[in-house]
């Protein structure tokens, strides 16, 4: 029996992947502008799609008809700004991969995503908490990336801008309710806080890749985007009556590939279709 | 079930419409998630420019066994209908 996708534990998996057959093409040369391009928009895309993905798991699953609608809908206009991303990746790499190609055929190492959208759903406190941690980045993310000096990340930025203008509204609104509400709802949403803090540090650690675009003003510098979110979490949580943990501890390494336990499980569920039957359609 | 959210009913005006339509009922804590969730259920392909909701409790319907008296005596009155007019051909279409 053939292995549908070579395992992360597999020691030589790295190699493999490395020497299957692709498309003829020539990868794109490490710290050059086009693979620095590249890693940047495959980490926004990575986001979404893994974010989207997770959210989607709740379809069917909502504590109430209406959430599960909205939530559905944020999981697709999710998927839908990965196409933007993924699809623009894949034109800047030039080795004809499309969106679903990145989507589908990558394994975890070339996955870019943050650790905290790969963190499990949990209750609907911890969805609803983790939307809010990254809404709170992604909001000011793209309102910098409208101003980027490459006109095709600008304009996805506005259009993806525009859904996530509700996505921070409504997550905000719901941590704000449901923080100061019950006693059982507050319980929940600190207990949630408490436990995605350490995932939220990551997104405002820079690395090589992300100076270098910071410099050419295609992207923000990671770190430039720490003080709106601060202002939006401190703002919220107050009025949420919820703790803003002490710690400053940050997990990190999804952005350079190093996933926790949780992606190769959220791979296998999403890849699998693709995987076990290659190029189906609808 | 004295902890179900109440229920609301949903308007929506439609990208051509004039008239706010109605299109549904929703539960929702509050008026403002009733139009959050409004949008949500109601507006997902692009149906409205303009949502209103009002608390279902707060609207008086008629009887459905007054239908009778309500409506029936209308119903054998077509001169009430402005069928009795020769229209013009230059009119058209009324």
């Amino acid at each position: 029996m053939a292995p549908a996708m070579s395992d992360i534990m597999t020691p030589d998996a790295a190699e493999l992947a490395r020497n299957a057959p692709g498309d003829g093409r020539a990868p794109l040369a490490e710290g050059s502008p086009e693979h620095d391009l590249f890693i940047g928009l495959t980490r926004l895309g990575d986001n979404t799609l893994i974010l989207g993905h997770r959210v989607s798991e709740w379809c069917g699953h909502a504590p109430v008809l209406e959430e599960d609608i909205a939530l559905a809908n944020m999981a697709l206009d999710l998927i839908g700004q990965t196409q933007l991303w993924l699809g623009l990746a894949g034109e800047v790499e030039g080795a004809g991969r499309d969106a679903d190609a990145l989507a589908f055929r990558r394994d975890a190492w070339d996955f870019r995503n943050l650790l905290l959208v790969e963190r499990p759903n949990g209750d609907f406190g911890q969805t609803l908490m983790r939307q809010f941690l990254f809404d709170a980045w992604h909001a000011p993310m793209l309102k910098a990336l409208e101003g980027s000096s490459d006109d095709r990340i600008a304009d996805i930025a506005r259009k993806a801008g525009k859904e996530v203008a509700y996505h921070i509204e409504r997550s905000a609104d719901l941590v704000i309710r449901l923080g100061d509400g019950t006693e059982e709802s507050h319980a929940r949403m600190q207990t949630a806080l408490d436990a995605l803090w350490s995932y939220a540090g990551e997104m405002f650690i820079g690395d090589a890749t992300d100076a270098r675009l910071a410099e050419d003003g295609i992207m923000p510098a990671p770190e430039s985007l720490r003080a709106p979110w601060d202002e939006t979490i401190n703002h919220v949580l107050a009025e949420a009556t919820l703790t803003r943990p002490d710690s400053t501890f940050a997990h990190k390494g999804g952005k350079q590939g190093r996933h926790s336990e949780h992606m190769g499980h959220i791979l296998v569920s999403m890849q699998w279709l693709q995987r076990a039957y290659p190029d189906a359609r609808w | 079930m004295s902890n179900e959210w109440p229920l609301w009913e949903v308007f929506i005006r439609g990208q051509h419409g004039l008239n706010h339509r109605h299109v549904g009922s929703l539960h929702a804590p509050d008026a403002e998630l009733a139009i959050r969730h409004a949008r949500d259920v109601y507006t997902r392909r692009n149906e409205g420019i303009s949502i209103w909701v009002v608390p279902s409790s707060e609207i008086t319907a008629s009887a459905p066994s007054d239908k009778g008296p309500l409506f029936e005596p209308s119903n054998a009155k077509v001169y009430r209908h402005p069928t009795f007019y020769d229209i013009p051909d230059e009119v058209g279409h009324m």
